[in-house]
């Protein structure tokens, strides 16, 4: 609980790019590299504190305005870099994901904050709409607005199996004193409700997950572990790269057929209705 | 009385934000050419709603209208921020989510089927958690994946707004229509105040709230393409107009060098003045601003 969030971001983004400085242009928050992974090129990109932020309220690494923005223009360059090259040979794009939330400030309010995220989002996803292999790689924390920004629109999605990751859509205290719980009550309802749970392994029961991955100790890996993700993440990139370039493979997933049973049944009868009219 | 009596368009007006999710969608399609999919007689109800004692609803929140609008094929997704704040959760997002991929799957066949989406939305249903969130990224993906055939055009009338997740559904949406009562951004006032202090934002301030992310400053600063009165004719002539526009050579949220510019030149010392903000993006036309 007392580890910052965001150390582990900059740990993995050093670890399989060799590279921790932003580039020239860029926020100190946000890290994007083309690094090879398996003789390939692909773009990692990972958003990280930085307590020297002009925006007060993204300084323990929230996603905000510049971050976003940032975000979608590393993606949008790799887009048209590679806009004539065939489907196989389009860099994947890696975003590895320590977020603690959306920057919660007026300034990114007034600004429209909502843009920002939206262009990020719109930018993952125009990536893998044109055939780039994009990957997530949840290392800490992904919670709610920061993860849409950065990195939910991914084709595959991995994650480390350790109680310093959650995935969720709102931090236990809020989300306790919005729905009037208390947080033991909270936590005791996700242990039987998968959505509520702040548990890694629940969220796998979601289906959204293409692979838990096991690392000892994530802010300090070893020479094999960091191997054993690299290969994980070639098998999400070539799993990918046979899939389909939507978010449907989430809910064809085994995990997904028992969990999201009533969304199942809406997509079959929306489209018998569909066609029928 | 002579018949010369003039009755101004404020008082003639059916107001658009009384009527319910179901009756705004029906009032935007052509007359006679609604039906609605996966309705409440199908009753596709929350299953995790009645785990947590809450009572859950036949529609879930959410309606779909397929029918025309100006005679083109189009699908109305309106949510109901009378049920649960018109949060989203696994069958309300699963119901814009299949809506949407089927206008893809008729668009890229040679039907371009509009979107219109009535966005009274708090954003993640919280019983529902990570299912809320991944639909919400489900349907920014199929908005995403529509808009390069067709529009998608996002009406927000208020008077719950459109926060959250769902914001970003309205940021990738081709068009957004707002009333001066609507408003649109990622976090509400109540949460910054409660997440990063009152001195950070005062949600008791209405008149900040309403400079922030009211319809009239979003429009006026081109994150929002018209302002409408509340009023069933403008809104549903505002959304003809788009559906008959087609989509836009450049979406909104596809402009990242103009904003990351725009970001770049901010001064951020202090909070930033919604009128000057209002000047330095802003049309300035006698419209309000629309890109």
């Amino acid at each position: 609980m007392s580890e910052q969030v965001g150390l582990r971001g900059r740990v993995w983004f050093q670890a399989l790019t060799g590279n921790d400085q932003p580039r020239t242009g860029d926020p100190g928050s946000v890290l994007t590299a083309d690094a090879q992974e398996r003789g390939e090129t692909a773009l990692f990109l990972c958003v990280v504190p930085n307590p020297d932020s002009r925006f007060p309220c993204v300084r323990d690494g929230q996603v905000g305005l510049e971050e976003a923005y940032a975000l979608a223009t590393r993606i949008r360059e790799a887009i048209d870099d590679d806009r004539d090259k065939p489907s196989a040979e389009k860099r994947s794009i890696i975003a590895i994901i320590d977020v603690k939330s959306q920057a919660y400030g007026r300034r990114e309010e007034t600004a429209g904050i909502f843009l920002s995220a939206a262009a990020s989002a719109d930018a993952y996803a125009s990536a893998r709409m044109a055939g780039h292999p994009v990957i997530s790689l949840i290392v800490g924390h992904a919670f709610s607005g920061g993860f849409l920004t950065h990195g939910y629109q991914a084709n595959r999605i991995l994650a480390f199996d350790d109680a310093g990751v959650t995935i969720h859509a709102m931090h236990k205290e809020a989300a306790a004193r919005i729905t009037r719980r208390s947080v033991p009550d909270l936590e005791h309802l996700g242990h039987h409700i998968a959505p509520m749970s702040y548990d890694v392994r629940d969220y796998a029961k979601l289906g959204t997950l293409y692979r838990l991955l096991h690392v000892n100790n994530p802010i300090e890996p070893t020479e094999s572990e960091i191997v054993e993700v690299r290969q994980a993440i070639a098998d999400a990139i070539d799993d990918a790269r046979t899939g389909t370039d939507d978010l449907g493979d989430r809910l064809n997933s085994p995990a997904a057929k028992e969990t999201r049973k009533a969304g199942r049944t809406v997509r079959t009868l929306m489209e018998e209705q569909w066609v029928a009219v | 009385m002579s018949e010369s009596t003039f009755v101004p368009a404020f008082v003639r007006r059916r107001s658009f934000i009384e009527l319910d999710g179901r009756a705004r969608a029906q009032s935007l399609v052509d007359e006679g050419t609604g039906k609605e999919l996966v309705g409440p007689f199908d009753r596709i109800e929350s299953p995790w709603l009645p785990m947590q004692g809450v009572a859950p609803q036949a529609d879930d929140g959410c309606v779909v209208i397929k029918g025309r609008i100006a005679a083109n094929p189009a699908v109305v997704i309106s949510l109901e921020g009378a049920f649960q704040g018109g949060s989203i959760g696994e069958v309300s997002g699963a119901k814009m989510t299949a809506a949407l991929d089927l206008a893809t799957r008729d668009s890229s066949a040679g039907i371009p089927t509009a979107a219109v989406l009535l966005l009274e939305t708090g954003g993640v249903r919280l019983q529902e958690a990570n299912l809320g969130l991944a639909a919400i990224a489900e349907v920014i993906a199929s908005i995403l994946s529509l808009r390069r055939y067709a529009p998608v055009i996002a009406v927000v009338a208020g008077t719950v707004g459109c926060f959250g997740g769902m914001s970003l559904a309205a940021g990738v949406s081709s068009y957004v229509v707002m009333t001066r009562e609507a408003r649109l951004g990622l976090n509400g006032p109540e949460v910054i105040e409660q997440e990063s202090g009152i001195e950070e934002f005062d949600a008791s301030d209405r008149a900040l709230i309403w400079a922030v992310h009211g319809g009239e400053q979003r429009v006026g600063t081109g994150l929002a393409d018209a302002l409408v009165e509340d009023s069933i004719d403008e809104i549903a002539s505002a959304v003809r107009r788009y559906v008959l526009a087609g989509k836009p050579a450049l979406h909104r949220s596809e402009q990242v060098r103009l904003y990351r510019e725009r970001i770049a030149a901010l001064d951020t010392s202090k909070q930033i003045d919604p009128p000057t903000l209002r000047e330095q993006w802003g049309l300035r036309d006698s419209q309000g601003g629309a890109r």
